[in-house]
Protein backbone atom coordinates (compact mmCIF):
# COMPACT_ATOMS: atom_id res chain seq x y z
CA UNK A 1 0.00 0.00 0.00
CA UNK A 2 0.85 3.20 -0.86
CA UNK A 3 0.21 6.80 0.65
CA UNK A 4 -0.08 9.81 -2.16
CA UNK A 5 0.29 13.29 -0.42
CA UNK A 6 0.40 16.73 -1.37
CA UNK A 7 4.05 18.23 -1.11
CA UNK A 8 3.04 22.03 -0.72
CA UNK A 9 -0.22 24.04 -0.14
CA UNK A 10 -2.25 23.54 -3.49
CA UNK A 11 -5.48 23.57 -4.76
CA UNK A 12 -7.09 20.47 -6.69
CA UNK A 13 -7.08 21.51 -10.23
CA UNK A 14 -8.03 18.02 -12.05
CA UNK A 15 -8.52 14.30 -10.34
CA UNK A 16 -7.59 12.11 -13.18
CA UNK A 17 -8.44 9.07 -11.96
CA UNK A 18 -11.07 7.05 -9.96
CA UNK A 19 -11.33 4.54 -6.79
CA UNK A 20 -11.00 0.97 -8.34
CA UNK A 21 -8.89 2.47 -11.03
CA UNK A 22 -5.73 0.52 -12.23
CA UNK A 23 -2.73 2.73 -12.73
CA UNK A 24 0.54 2.38 -14.04
CA UNK A 25 3.94 3.75 -12.14
CA UNK A 26 4.45 7.32 -13.49
CA UNK A 27 1.12 7.55 -14.29
CA UNK A 28 -0.71 11.30 -13.36
CA UNK A 29 -3.24 10.72 -10.67
CA UNK A 30 -4.01 14.12 -9.82
CA UNK A 31 -2.84 17.85 -11.20
CA UNK A 32 -2.85 20.26 -8.45
CA UNK A 33 -2.27 23.78 -8.93
CA UNK A 34 -0.34 26.37 -6.86
CA UNK A 35 1.40 29.58 -7.43
CA UNK A 36 -0.11 29.62 -10.98
CA UNK A 37 1.95 26.35 -11.33
CA UNK A 38 0.30 22.55 -12.60
CA UNK A 39 2.08 20.27 -10.61
CA UNK A 40 1.27 16.50 -11.90
CA UNK A 41 1.11 14.06 -8.71
CA UNK A 42 2.09 10.63 -10.29
CA UNK A 43 1.62 7.26 -9.08
CA UNK A 44 5.00 6.00 -7.53
CA UNK A 45 4.15 2.07 -7.82
CA UNK A 46 1.66 0.39 -10.27
CA UNK A 47 -1.33 -0.61 -8.52
CA UNK A 48 -5.09 -0.36 -7.53
CA UNK A 49 -6.61 3.11 -6.63
CA UNK A 50 -8.62 2.08 -3.24
CA UNK A 51 -9.01 5.39 -1.77
CA UNK A 52 -9.59 8.93 -3.39
CA UNK A 53 -9.18 11.49 -0.12
CA UNK A 54 -9.44 14.84 -2.40
CA UNK A 55 -12.45 16.55 -4.79
CA UNK A 56 -11.69 18.72 -7.79
CA UNK A 57 -11.50 22.44 -5.93
CA UNK A 58 -10.73 21.31 -2.77
CA UNK A 59 -7.39 23.16 -0.92
CA UNK A 60 -4.57 20.27 0.24
CA UNK A 61 -2.32 21.45 2.98
CA UNK A 62 1.25 20.13 3.16
CA UNK A 63 1.50 16.42 3.84
CA UNK A 64 -2.58 15.75 3.09
CA UNK A 65 -3.17 12.53 2.23
CA UNK A 66 -4.78 12.70 -1.77
CA UNK A 67 -4.95 9.13 -2.62
CA UNK A 68 -4.08 4.98 -1.33
CA UNK A 69 -2.56 2.74 -4.00
CA UNK A 70 -2.65 -0.69 -3.01
CA UNK B 1 -2.26 67.03 -13.93
CA UNK B 2 -4.34 63.76 -12.42
CA UNK B 3 -4.76 63.86 -8.98
CA UNK B 4 -5.18 60.38 -7.80
CA UNK B 5 -3.61 56.82 -9.10
CA UNK B 6 -5.83 53.83 -8.60
CA UNK B 7 -3.47 50.92 -8.65
CA UNK B 8 -5.02 47.33 -10.31
CA UNK B 9 -2.84 44.99 -9.05
CA UNK B 10 -1.14 43.14 -6.06
CA UNK B 11 1.81 42.32 -4.16
CA UNK B 12 5.33 43.93 -4.97
CA UNK B 13 4.45 45.55 -7.72
CA UNK B 14 1.73 47.26 -6.52
CA UNK B 15 3.62 48.57 -3.75
CA UNK B 16 6.46 50.20 -5.87
CA UNK B 17 4.03 52.01 -7.87
CA UNK B 18 2.36 53.22 -5.01
CA UNK B 19 5.53 54.31 -3.87
CA UNK B 20 5.93 56.72 -6.86
CA UNK B 21 2.50 57.86 -7.26
CA UNK B 22 2.52 59.04 -3.76
CA UNK B 23 6.44 60.20 -4.16
CA UNK B 24 4.69 62.58 -6.81
CA UNK B 25 2.11 63.97 -4.45
CA UNK B 26 -0.54 61.93 -5.77
CA UNK B 27 -3.63 60.10 -4.49
CA UNK B 28 -2.89 56.31 -4.62
CA UNK B 29 -5.81 53.89 -4.36
CA UNK B 30 -4.99 50.17 -3.60
CA UNK B 31 -8.00 47.40 -4.52
CA UNK B 32 -7.31 44.35 -2.84
CA UNK B 33 -8.96 40.71 -2.53
CA UNK B 34 -9.50 38.94 1.08
CA UNK B 35 -6.78 37.48 1.07
CA UNK B 36 -4.28 40.01 0.42
CA UNK B 37 -5.94 42.50 3.02
CA UNK B 38 -2.71 42.33 5.23
CA UNK B 39 -0.07 42.81 3.10
CA UNK B 40 2.13 46.37 2.70
CA UNK B 41 0.68 47.59 -0.05
CA UNK B 42 -3.07 47.84 1.03
CA UNK B 43 -1.71 49.81 4.20
CA UNK B 44 0.73 52.07 2.28
CA UNK B 45 -2.16 53.36 -0.03
CA UNK B 46 -3.73 56.48 1.08
CA UNK B 47 -7.25 54.42 0.61
CA UNK B 48 -7.65 50.76 0.05
CA UNK B 49 -11.32 49.04 -1.51
CA UNK B 50 -11.87 45.63 -0.89
CA UNK B 51 -12.89 43.61 -4.13
CA UNK B 52 -13.85 40.15 -3.28
CA UNK B 53 -12.81 36.42 -2.84
CA UNK B 54 -8.67 35.11 -2.91
CA UNK B 55 -9.76 33.51 -6.20
CA UNK B 56 -8.41 36.67 -8.95
CA UNK B 57 -11.92 35.89 -11.38
CA UNK B 58 -13.66 37.27 -8.78
CA UNK B 59 -10.95 40.21 -7.39
CA UNK B 60 -8.30 41.22 -8.94
CA UNK B 61 -9.73 40.08 -12.82
CA UNK B 62 -13.20 41.12 -12.26
CA UNK B 63 -13.93 44.35 -14.43
CA UNK B 64 -16.65 45.73 -12.99
CA UNK B 65 -15.36 45.59 -9.47
CA UNK B 66 -12.14 47.47 -10.43
CA UNK B 67 -14.39 50.02 -12.32
CA UNK B 68 -16.88 50.44 -9.59
CA UNK B 69 -13.97 50.82 -6.98
CA UNK B 70 -12.72 53.90 -9.01
CA UNK B 71 -15.92 55.37 -8.99
CA UNK B 72 -16.39 55.09 -4.85
CA UNK B 73 -12.89 56.45 -4.23
CA UNK B 74 -13.32 59.41 -6.96
CA UNK B 75 -9.72 57.68 -9.08
CA UNK B 76 -8.77 59.87 -12.41
CA UNK B 77 -6.17 56.99 -13.17
CA UNK B 78 -5.68 53.44 -13.32
CA UNK B 79 -2.41 51.92 -13.46
CA UNK B 80 -2.79 47.98 -14.28
CA UNK B 81 1.10 47.06 -13.48
CA UNK B 82 1.80 43.95 -15.35
CA UNK B 83 -0.08 40.62 -15.71
CA UNK B 84 -3.96 40.36 -14.39
CA UNK B 85 -5.47 43.11 -16.71
CA UNK B 86 -2.58 45.09 -17.84
CA UNK B 87 -2.74 43.12 -21.56
CA UNK B 88 -6.42 43.58 -21.39
CA UNK B 89 -7.54 45.48 -23.74
CA UNK B 90 -11.51 45.18 -23.36
CA UNK B 91 -10.62 46.51 -20.05
CA UNK B 92 -8.05 49.34 -20.94
CA UNK B 93 -11.49 50.71 -23.60
CA UNK B 94 -14.01 50.27 -20.57
CA UNK B 95 -10.95 52.25 -18.17
CA UNK B 96 -11.15 55.19 -21.38
CA UNK B 97 -15.00 55.03 -21.78
CA UNK B 98 -15.67 55.28 -17.95
CA UNK B 99 -13.60 58.83 -18.47
CA UNK B 100 -10.45 57.87 -16.39
CA UNK B 101 -6.99 58.05 -17.73
CA UNK B 102 -5.88 54.74 -18.64
CA UNK B 103 -1.79 54.54 -17.83
CA UNK B 104 -0.97 51.84 -20.66
CA UNK B 105 -1.09 51.92 -24.37
CA UNK B 106 -3.81 52.73 -26.85
CA UNK B 107 -5.95 49.52 -26.18
CA UNK B 108 -5.26 48.91 -29.98
CA UNK B 109 -1.90 48.52 -29.45
CA UNK B 110 -2.35 46.13 -26.98
CA UNK B 111 -4.63 43.83 -29.74
CA UNK B 112 -2.26 43.82 -32.01
CA UNK B 113 0.75 42.58 -29.97
CA UNK B 114 -1.84 40.53 -27.92
CA UNK B 115 -2.16 37.71 -30.62
CA UNK B 116 1.45 36.66 -31.25
CA UNK B 117 0.58 36.01 -34.76
CA UNK B 118 -0.59 39.12 -35.62
CA UNK B 119 2.16 40.64 -33.86
CA UNK B 120 4.60 38.70 -35.86
CA UNK B 121 3.57 39.17 -39.29
CA UNK B 122 3.35 43.47 -38.29
CA UNK B 123 6.73 43.03 -36.81
CA UNK B 124 8.10 41.63 -40.22
CA UNK B 125 6.35 44.27 -42.29
CA UNK B 126 8.13 47.10 -40.04
CA UNK B 127 11.39 45.23 -40.96
CA UNK B 128 11.55 43.99 -37.83
CA UNK B 129 13.46 40.64 -37.44
CA UNK B 130 11.41 37.37 -37.13
CA UNK B 131 12.31 34.14 -36.78
CA UNK B 132 10.58 31.46 -39.28
CA UNK B 133 7.41 30.39 -37.91
CA UNK B 134 3.94 30.14 -39.04
CA UNK B 135 1.70 32.97 -40.38
CA UNK B 136 -1.81 31.81 -39.26
CA UNK B 137 -3.01 30.08 -36.33
CA UNK B 138 -2.54 26.64 -36.29
CA UNK B 139 -5.80 24.87 -35.19
CA UNK B 140 -4.88 21.19 -35.30
CA UNK B 141 -2.08 18.24 -34.85
CA UNK B 142 -1.91 17.11 -38.95
CA UNK B 143 -1.27 21.40 -39.64
CA UNK B 144 1.40 21.74 -36.87
CA UNK B 145 3.20 18.76 -38.01
CA UNK B 146 3.43 20.51 -42.12
CA UNK B 147 4.31 23.59 -39.98
CA UNK B 148 7.02 21.58 -37.96
CA UNK B 149 8.60 19.83 -41.31
CA UNK B 150 8.91 23.01 -43.41
CA UNK B 151 9.79 24.94 -40.72
CA UNK B 152 12.61 22.54 -39.56
CA UNK B 153 12.78 20.73 -35.98
CA UNK B 154 13.31 22.08 -32.97
CA UNK B 155 10.54 24.30 -33.06
CA UNK B 156 9.07 26.20 -30.24
CA UNK B 157 5.51 25.85 -29.99
CA UNK B 158 3.41 28.23 -28.00
CA UNK B 159 0.06 29.32 -27.46
CA UNK B 160 -1.12 32.53 -29.78
CA UNK B 161 -3.05 34.25 -26.80
CA UNK B 162 -0.51 33.55 -24.02
CA UNK B 163 2.26 34.90 -21.95
CA UNK B 164 4.56 34.46 -19.47
CA UNK B 165 5.95 31.14 -20.64
CA UNK B 166 3.21 29.05 -19.80
CA UNK B 167 1.84 26.63 -22.17
CA UNK B 168 5.24 26.93 -24.42
CA UNK B 169 6.96 24.31 -25.23
CA UNK B 170 10.12 22.90 -27.43
CA UNK B 171 9.64 19.94 -30.11
CA UNK B 172 12.41 18.21 -31.23
CA UNK B 173 10.64 15.58 -33.07
CA UNK B 174 7.01 14.16 -34.37
CA UNK B 175 6.47 12.82 -31.23
CA UNK B 176 7.40 15.67 -28.93
CA UNK B 177 5.01 17.95 -31.36
CA UNK B 178 2.31 16.23 -30.35
CA UNK B 179 2.95 16.50 -26.59
CA UNK B 180 3.74 20.33 -26.92
CA UNK B 181 0.69 21.07 -29.29
CA UNK B 182 -1.95 19.59 -26.58
CA UNK B 183 0.04 21.29 -24.03
CA UNK B 184 -0.37 24.12 -25.63
CA UNK B 185 -3.56 23.95 -26.65
CA UNK B 186 -4.35 23.40 -22.70
CA UNK B 187 -3.14 26.71 -21.85
CA UNK B 188 -4.87 28.23 -24.58
CA UNK B 189 -8.19 26.73 -23.54
CA UNK B 190 -7.32 27.89 -19.77
CA UNK B 191 -6.89 31.40 -21.12
CA UNK B 192 -10.51 31.13 -22.45
CA UNK B 193 -9.02 32.05 -25.90
CA UNK B 194 -9.39 30.25 -29.23
CA UNK B 195 -6.86 27.64 -29.62
CA UNK B 196 -4.75 29.23 -31.86
CA UNK B 197 -0.91 27.68 -31.85
CA UNK B 198 1.71 29.26 -33.24
CA UNK B 199 5.01 27.68 -34.45
CA UNK B 200 8.68 28.92 -34.49
CA UNK B 201 12.00 27.65 -35.29
CA UNK B 202 13.60 27.24 -31.93
CA UNK B 203 17.50 29.13 -31.19
CA UNK B 204 19.22 26.56 -29.34
CA UNK B 205 21.68 28.59 -27.00
CA UNK B 206 19.87 31.42 -27.59
CA UNK B 207 20.07 34.62 -25.24
CA UNK B 208 16.80 36.46 -24.14
CA UNK B 209 17.24 39.51 -24.54
CA UNK B 210 14.51 42.44 -24.33
CA UNK B 211 14.75 46.74 -25.17
CA UNK B 212 12.92 48.82 -23.04
CA UNK B 213 11.17 51.41 -24.83
CA UNK B 214 9.39 54.58 -23.90
CA UNK B 215 6.54 55.80 -26.23
CA UNK B 216 6.21 59.92 -25.54
CA UNK B 217 3.29 62.27 -25.65
CA UNK B 218 4.18 63.79 -28.50
CA UNK B 219 4.60 60.31 -30.22
CA UNK B 220 8.67 59.81 -30.59
CA UNK B 221 9.52 56.58 -28.85
CA UNK B 222 12.81 55.90 -27.44
CA UNK B 223 14.73 52.99 -26.28
CA UNK B 224 16.29 52.77 -22.95
CA UNK B 225 18.68 50.29 -23.28
CA UNK B 226 18.25 46.19 -23.02
CA UNK B 227 17.78 43.43 -20.61
CA UNK B 228 19.51 40.05 -20.61
CA UNK B 229 16.97 37.38 -18.85
CA UNK B 230 18.67 34.74 -19.89
CA UNK B 231 18.48 32.97 -16.81
CA UNK B 232 14.90 31.05 -16.80
CA UNK B 233 13.51 27.88 -15.27
CA UNK B 234 10.46 26.82 -16.86
CA UNK B 235 10.55 29.51 -19.52
CA UNK B 236 10.20 31.93 -16.61
CA UNK B 237 12.93 34.58 -15.47
CA UNK B 238 14.97 34.45 -13.00
CA UNK B 239 17.51 36.83 -12.56
CA UNK B 240 17.74 39.86 -14.96
CA UNK B 241 20.63 42.52 -15.74
CA UNK B 242 21.09 45.37 -18.15
CA UNK B 243 23.29 45.49 -19.99
CA UNK B 244 23.89 42.27 -21.61
CA UNK B 245 26.97 40.72 -21.20
CA UNK B 246 26.06 39.09 -24.78
CA UNK B 247 25.56 41.91 -26.80
CA UNK B 248 28.44 44.03 -28.63
CA UNK B 249 28.01 47.89 -28.85
CA UNK B 250 27.47 47.24 -32.68
CA UNK B 251 24.26 44.44 -32.00
CA UNK B 252 22.91 46.68 -29.52
CA UNK B 253 22.95 49.78 -31.96
CA UNK B 254 20.25 47.38 -34.11
CA UNK B 255 18.01 46.10 -31.72
CA UNK B 256 17.50 49.60 -29.95
CA UNK B 257 16.77 50.29 -33.92
CA UNK B 258 14.48 47.83 -34.05
CA UNK B 259 12.80 48.12 -31.05
CA UNK B 260 11.94 52.17 -31.88
CA UNK B 261 10.60 50.55 -35.33
CA UNK B 262 8.19 48.33 -33.37
CA UNK B 263 6.79 50.82 -31.27
CA UNK B 264 6.32 53.39 -34.03
CA UNK B 265 4.97 50.75 -35.74
CA UNK B 266 1.60 50.83 -33.35
CA UNK B 267 1.93 54.26 -32.58
CA UNK B 268 3.15 53.12 -28.79
CA UNK B 269 2.79 55.63 -25.93
CA UNK B 270 4.29 54.81 -22.47
CA UNK B 271 6.63 51.84 -21.18
CA UNK B 272 6.91 48.29 -23.23
CA UNK B 273 9.26 46.27 -23.75
CA UNK B 274 10.16 44.46 -27.02
CA UNK B 275 11.36 40.94 -26.28
CA UNK B 276 14.32 39.11 -28.49
CA UNK B 277 16.30 35.84 -29.35
CA UNK B 278 19.70 37.04 -29.64
CA UNK B 279 22.05 34.03 -31.53
CA UNK B 280 25.35 35.24 -29.37
CA UNK B 281 27.94 33.52 -31.10
CA UNK B 282 26.43 34.87 -35.15
CA UNK B 283 25.47 38.21 -32.87
CA UNK B 284 22.05 38.41 -34.23
CA UNK B 285 18.56 38.76 -33.17
CA UNK B 286 15.26 37.92 -33.92
CA UNK B 287 11.89 39.67 -32.30
CA UNK B 288 9.85 37.46 -30.30
CA UNK B 289 6.91 39.55 -28.11
CA UNK B 290 6.38 42.78 -27.53
CA UNK B 291 4.74 42.93 -23.60
CA UNK B 292 2.17 46.25 -23.67
CA UNK B 293 3.05 47.13 -20.14
CA UNK B 294 5.34 47.66 -17.74
CA UNK B 295 7.66 44.30 -16.93
CA UNK B 296 8.78 42.96 -13.82
CA UNK B 297 12.16 43.57 -14.16
CA UNK B 298 11.77 46.82 -15.03
CA UNK B 299 14.12 48.06 -12.10
CA UNK B 300 17.16 46.85 -13.77
CA UNK B 301 16.73 49.38 -16.79
CA UNK B 302 15.66 52.08 -13.50
CA UNK B 303 18.73 51.43 -12.13
CA UNK B 304 21.25 52.21 -15.09
CA UNK B 305 19.59 54.82 -16.55
CA UNK B 306 18.69 57.09 -13.23
CA UNK B 307 14.85 56.90 -14.39
CA UNK B 308 11.52 56.31 -12.63
CA UNK B 309 9.53 54.45 -15.26
CA UNK B 310 6.58 54.65 -13.47
CA UNK B 311 6.49 58.41 -13.18
CA UNK B 312 6.95 59.16 -16.83
CA UNK B 313 3.96 56.21 -17.63
CA UNK B 314 2.38 58.39 -15.58
CA UNK B 315 3.28 62.10 -17.02
CA UNK B 316 2.74 60.38 -20.41
CA UNK B 317 -0.88 59.05 -19.88
CA UNK B 318 -1.33 62.82 -17.99
CA UNK B 319 -0.41 64.25 -22.05
CA UNK B 320 2.55 65.62 -20.46
CA UNK B 321 5.06 66.45 -23.58
CA UNK B 322 8.38 66.43 -22.96
CA UNK B 323 11.69 65.16 -24.57
CA UNK B 324 14.26 62.76 -23.17
CA UNK B 325 17.63 61.69 -24.01
CA UNK B 326 18.23 58.28 -21.70
CA UNK B 327 21.90 57.25 -21.15
CA UNK B 328 23.24 54.13 -19.70
CA UNK B 329 25.20 54.12 -16.93
CA UNK B 330 26.73 51.00 -14.94
CA UNK B 331 25.58 47.94 -14.42
CA UNK B 332 22.19 46.32 -12.45
CA UNK B 333 21.16 42.97 -11.74
CA UNK B 334 17.61 41.76 -10.65
CA UNK B 335 17.08 38.85 -8.55
CA UNK B 336 13.33 37.30 -8.47
CA UNK B 337 12.66 36.03 -4.83
CA UNK B 338 10.59 33.02 -5.59
CA UNK B 339 8.26 31.21 -2.79
CA UNK B 340 9.86 28.03 -4.55
CA UNK B 341 12.39 25.39 -3.44
CA UNK B 342 15.72 26.48 -4.70
CA UNK B 343 16.26 22.71 -6.53
CA UNK B 344 12.94 21.83 -8.41
CA UNK B 345 11.87 25.30 -8.10
CA UNK B 346 8.31 24.06 -7.05
CA UNK B 347 6.06 26.31 -5.27
CA UNK B 348 6.27 27.01 -1.27
CA UNK B 349 3.78 28.66 -0.03
CA UNK B 350 3.81 29.81 3.76
CA UNK B 351 3.69 32.11 6.40
CA UNK B 352 6.95 34.47 6.95
CA UNK B 353 7.91 34.24 10.39
CA UNK B 354 11.08 36.24 9.53
CA UNK B 355 12.01 38.61 6.55
CA UNK B 356 14.79 41.05 6.75
CA UNK B 357 15.74 42.51 3.63
CA UNK B 358 19.25 43.87 2.84
CA UNK B 359 20.40 47.54 2.42
CA UNK B 360 23.37 49.20 1.56
CA UNK B 361 24.86 50.72 -1.24
CA UNK B 362 23.79 50.12 -5.01
CA UNK B 363 20.61 47.75 -3.14
CA UNK B 364 17.23 48.16 -3.91
CA UNK B 365 14.11 46.06 -2.87
CA UNK B 366 11.06 45.54 -4.31
CA UNK B 367 8.88 43.56 -2.10
CA UNK B 368 5.37 42.89 -1.51
CA UNK B 369 5.79 41.30 1.66
CA UNK B 370 6.73 41.46 5.11
CA UNK B 371 7.20 39.15 8.18
CA UNK B 372 4.16 37.95 9.58
CA UNK B 373 2.57 38.23 5.92
CA UNK B 374 1.18 34.99 4.09
CA UNK B 375 2.49 33.61 1.16
CA UNK B 376 -0.89 31.88 -0.58
CA UNK B 377 -1.29 29.72 -3.07
CA UNK B 378 -3.58 31.87 -5.17
CA UNK B 379 -0.89 34.34 -7.16
CA UNK B 380 2.36 34.03 -8.76
CA UNK B 381 5.19 32.72 -6.49
CA UNK B 382 7.13 36.62 -6.53
CA UNK B 383 7.63 37.69 -3.26
CA UNK B 384 10.71 40.53 -3.92
CA UNK B 385 13.13 41.37 -6.22
CA UNK B 386 16.29 41.82 -5.33
CA UNK B 387 18.14 44.47 -7.40
CA UNK B 388 22.22 45.62 -7.02
CA UNK B 389 23.91 48.12 -9.07
CA UNK B 390 27.52 48.75 -9.52
CA UNK B 391 29.90 50.63 -11.87
CA UNK B 392 30.52 47.52 -13.40
CA UNK B 393 29.51 44.06 -14.05
CA UNK B 394 32.00 42.45 -11.57
CA UNK B 395 30.61 44.98 -8.44
CA UNK B 396 27.40 44.39 -9.23
CA UNK B 397 28.08 40.82 -9.17
CA UNK B 398 29.76 41.26 -5.91
CA UNK B 399 27.35 43.30 -4.01
CA UNK B 400 24.56 40.59 -5.08
CA UNK B 401 26.90 37.81 -3.33
CA UNK B 402 26.88 40.36 -0.43
CA UNK B 403 22.84 41.16 -0.43
CA UNK B 404 22.04 37.21 -1.43
CA UNK B 405 23.86 36.01 1.53
CA UNK B 406 22.03 39.02 3.86
CA UNK B 407 18.63 38.16 3.14
CA UNK B 408 16.70 36.67 5.57
CA UNK B 409 13.24 34.26 5.02
CA UNK B 410 11.83 32.19 7.08
CA UNK B 411 8.33 30.54 6.48
CA UNK B 412 7.50 30.15 2.99
CA UNK B 413 10.25 28.15 1.06
CA UNK B 414 12.67 30.32 -1.21
CA UNK B 415 15.30 30.28 -4.16
CA UNK B 416 17.70 32.58 -2.41
CA UNK B 417 20.04 29.67 -2.15
CA UNK B 418 19.57 29.19 -5.85
CA UNK B 419 20.30 32.31 -6.06
CA UNK B 420 23.85 32.27 -4.47
CA UNK B 421 24.60 29.42 -6.37
CA UNK B 422 24.15 31.15 -9.33
CA UNK B 423 26.50 34.05 -8.30
CA UNK B 424 29.21 31.23 -7.92
CA UNK B 425 28.80 29.76 -11.08
CA UNK B 426 31.57 30.06 -13.54
CA UNK B 427 29.47 30.44 -16.70
CA UNK B 428 27.45 32.71 -15.13
CA UNK B 429 30.39 34.95 -13.62
CA UNK B 430 31.86 35.33 -17.27
CA UNK B 431 28.56 36.73 -18.40
CA UNK B 432 28.61 33.95 -21.52
CA UNK B 433 25.52 32.01 -20.86
CA UNK B 434 22.19 31.49 -22.47
CA UNK B 435 18.70 30.40 -21.61
CA UNK B 436 19.95 26.62 -20.57
CA UNK B 437 22.23 27.33 -17.81
CA UNK B 438 19.33 26.50 -15.52
CA UNK B 439 18.63 23.36 -16.84
CA UNK B 440 21.96 22.55 -16.97
CA UNK B 441 23.19 23.61 -13.44
CA UNK B 442 20.17 21.04 -12.22
CA UNK B 443 21.38 18.16 -14.39
CA UNK B 444 25.12 18.25 -12.95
Amino acid sequence: MAEVRAEMVANVWKILVSEGGVVEEGDTLVILESMKMEIPVVAEDAGTVSKLHVNEGDVVQEGDLIAVIE
Amino acid sequence: MLDSVLVANRGEIARRIIRTVRGMGLRAIAVHSEADADLPFVREADDAVLLGPANPAQSYLDVDKVLQAARTTGAQAIHPGYGFLAENAAFARAVIDAGLAWIGPDPKAIEQMGDKINARNLMESAGVPVAAGTREPVSDLAQAERAAEEIGFPVMVKAAGGGGGIGMGVARDAESLAKAFEQACRAAARFGGEPAILLERYIERARHVEVQILGLADGTVVALGERDCSVQRRHQKVVEESPSPGVSPELRERMLAAAVRAGEAVAYRGAGTVECLVDADAQDFVFLEMNTRLQVEHPVTELVTGLDLVEHQIRIAAGETYSLEPRVNGHAIEFRVYAEDPRRFLPGPGKIGVWEEPAGEGVRIDSGYAAGNTVTPFYDPLMAKLCVAGATREEALERGREAVAAFRIEGPKNNLPFCAELLDHPEFVSGNYDTGLVSRMRKA
